[in-house]
């Protein structure tokens, strides 16, 4: 009876792990929350940090994360649409292409400090950009880029081959049966890759402290020119982010409400990965859906 | 060239002129219409193609070219250290003494490397059990509801931002710690355990990916034989996806080595040999994102954190290639 007793105390071993691994989760999530919640009110979306008093808010931070966010994509889509629509179209199986390969899963293992130095080095001091929003959102666009590839690669290899050999039997070249057949059908999985990645750049601090700054500038948000240091939109004035907030607010230690405001902040940004992730999905099923006439699900 | 096409016009002009059962097209065109330069210039669609597949490759290039620089740039500062400040390599990988701002006798990265390797080993030895643990019940233990319920829970614990992570060490572990054990809280300990609690779902998520490509005969067959269910997961299941678990537990280990600003945050930052698992001390990462901005460009001291990326680049490249190497032990 040597099986059937292991195989209880086995059961028992799994269970009580899985018992502490849950507890430790629900302690985090819950310890986010509860704590971070009753501080997230609107006086605090809405007015300024401040510096070394208690009750700032986080406005400015909450504007430049998604600033900084819509930048990223905004750069990043059209360059790891390109590579992942040649990986997944034209690539042939060689030594090329897994040198290609090789160096985007290189890029997506690199750490984010690494990158984020990286762009410190090309763009804050070689171009002579100094801290910027711009030089933050190409340092986050090297940080997004192989993961967005390989999310819309993926997208795209969920799409059936019939659909191609369709296209091509109507004499369309590849280029066209890509953009007319390939790319609608694949957008819904392109769509929640893109929310997806969306959630992780918009947490990102590593890539961001050497590179968009640690600091925010004035903002004015009725100046609508861009060009203007004092303008929401200038992209050449310095930014700091919400993930970035919570670390400041936490190594220097000088506002005497730390605490309160980074347990809010990490609310918020919790809040807003748990939007984005159930968003993804929700997009992805729904368009799904819409494009395809079909019920399941 | 205009040989060649007066060449193919003669050949075409005469094809026509042979042909006994006129195709309907053909006819229409006429032998006198024939436009050589027409037929031998590439189609509309070829031009698509050229165009379509150029655009493509550019992205490709551009990603290349990325990471090329950034290895190109990372190494050549990283390097200065060496050939323009004349720092002997094994004095930097040996020494502990780290006070750059001293001269070139005084940078010595052995402390930091030992810690970063110490935290890294350390939360990804105490993760496994419980990540494989948790796959093993998502897979084989569950329904498919809690199944999936746990996993949605999984990703979002991986799409939490680090600098959440390290905010929590820094108001319940660190605390914790200096309760339990005295000192200031701040040290490997604390680190190592909120390296943990990051790289726990990354690891679970791999492994459950890992578990489910075991082929279902496989474990049919096991229990075809009156194995229990436990003798199949550990003589079936386990053993078919040893190698993809592994990987599953390197990828683990590479995020927590790289990771900076949850660890800063709670290390204590103070360069020192950890004598303890709760005395102060600084990885890597943490040394990079607390100094990098106190150093002046081109100095000494600031070459000296460029190696510590340099290293951290290194061994995230070997990572890869691990990785690498046990998928390809893995396939035969």
């Amino acid at each position: 009876m040597h099986a059937k007793r292991n195989d209880k105390i086995a059961t028992v071993f799994i269970y009580i792990f899985v018992a502490i691994v849950i507890c430790i989760l629900a302690g985090i999530l819950g310890e986010i929350l509860i704590t971070g919640l009753p501080h997230l009110s609107w006086h605090f979306l809405s007015s300024s940090a401040s510096s070394f008093q208690a009750g700032g808010g986080v406005r400015d931070q909450l504007f430049n994360s998604v600033y900084l966010l819509i930048l990223t994509i905004a750069i990043s889509l059209p360059i790891a649409l390109g590579a992942a629509i040649y990986l997944s179209e034209y690539a042939k199986d060689n030594w090329i292409t897994n040198t290609i390969r090789t160096s985007i899963e290189i890029l997506s293992s690199l750490p984010s400090i690494v990158v984020g130095l990286f762009g410190y080095l090309l763009f804050v001091i070689q171009f002579n950009l100094g801290f910027s929003i711009i030089s933050g959102a190409l340092a986050l666009t090297f940080f997004n880029l192989p993961i967005l590839t390989s999310n819309i690669e993926q997208a795209l290899e969920g799409v059936p081959q019939s659909q191609r050999e369709a296209g091509q039997a109507l004499g369309l070249s590849n280029w066209k049966t890509i953009r007319g057949i390939v790319l609608p059908a694949a957008l819904p999985g392109i769509l929640t890759g893109i929310v997806l990645s969306a959630g992780r750049v918009f947490g990102e601090a590593a890539a961001l402290i050497y590179t968009a700054g640690q600091s925010g500038s004035t903002i004015d948000y009725s100046n609508w020119n861009a060009f203007s240091p004092t303008s929401f939109l200038n992209v050449m004035r310095p930014a700091e982010t919400l993930a970035v907030h919570i670390w400041k607010v936490n190594t220097e230690g000088i506002i005497p409400d730390a605490t309160i405001v980074s347990a809010a902040t990490s609310a918020l940004l919790v809040i807003v990965v748990i939007i984005f992730n159930f968003g993804a999905r929700a997009l992805g099923n729904m368009l799904y859906r819409k494009l395809t006439a079909s019920n399941t699900k | 060239m205009s040989e060649k096409n007066d060449d193919l016009k003669k050949v075409v002009n005469q094809a026509l002129a042979e042909q006994k059962v006129p195709h309907v097209k053909l006819d229409k065109m006429k032998p006198s219409t024939v436009d050589i330069d027409k037929l031998t210039k590439p189609s509309k669609e070829t031009h698509q193609e050229y165009w379509g597949k150029g655009l493509t490759f550019l992205a490709i290039v551009l990603i290349i070219l990325l990471v090329v620089s950034i290895i190109g740039f990372v190494g050549e500062h990283g390097l200065a250290t060496f050939f323009s400040d004349h720092v002997n390599i094994i004095h930097f990988l040996t020494s502990t003494d780290w006070d750059p701002t001293q001269g070139k006798n005084h940078v010595g990265a052995l402390a930091m490397i030992v810690t970063s390797f110490l935290v890294t080993l350390i939360s990804a030895l105490i993760a496994a059990p419980f990540a494989i643990a948790v796959a093993l019940f998502m897979t084989e233990y569950s329904s498919k509801r809690s199944a999936k319920f746990l996993q949605s829970v999984t990703e979002l614990l991986v799409g939490i931002p680090s600098v959440v992570y390290g905010f929590l060490g820094l108001t319940i572990i660190v605390p914790a710690i200096r309760n339990i054990f005295g000192g200031t809280g701040f040290g490997i300990l604390a680190a190592t355990l909120v390296l943990f609690v990051m790289v726990l779902p990354t690891i679970t998520s791999l492994t459950v990916d890992a578990l489910k490509a075991v082929p279902t005969e496989l474990k049919n067959s096991s229990a075809a034989l009156g194995a229990t269910r436990w003798q199949t997961i550990y003589h079936v299941i386990l053993r078919a996806s040893t190698s993809r678990i592994l990987t599953a537990i390197i990828f683990g280990m590479a995020r927590a080595f790289g990771e900076a600003l949850a660890v800063q945050m709670v290390i204590g930052n103070a360069v020192l040999m950890p004598y303890n698992l709760v005395s102060p001390s600084a990885t890597l990462t943490s040394q990079l994102t607390s100094q990098m901005g106190n150093t002046v460009m081109g100095t000494l001291p600031n070459n000296a954190l460029w190696s510590l990326a340099l290293l951290l680049l290194l061994m995230s490249l070997l990572f890869n290639f691990l990785v690498h190497l046990i998928g390809k032990k893995g396939k035969k």
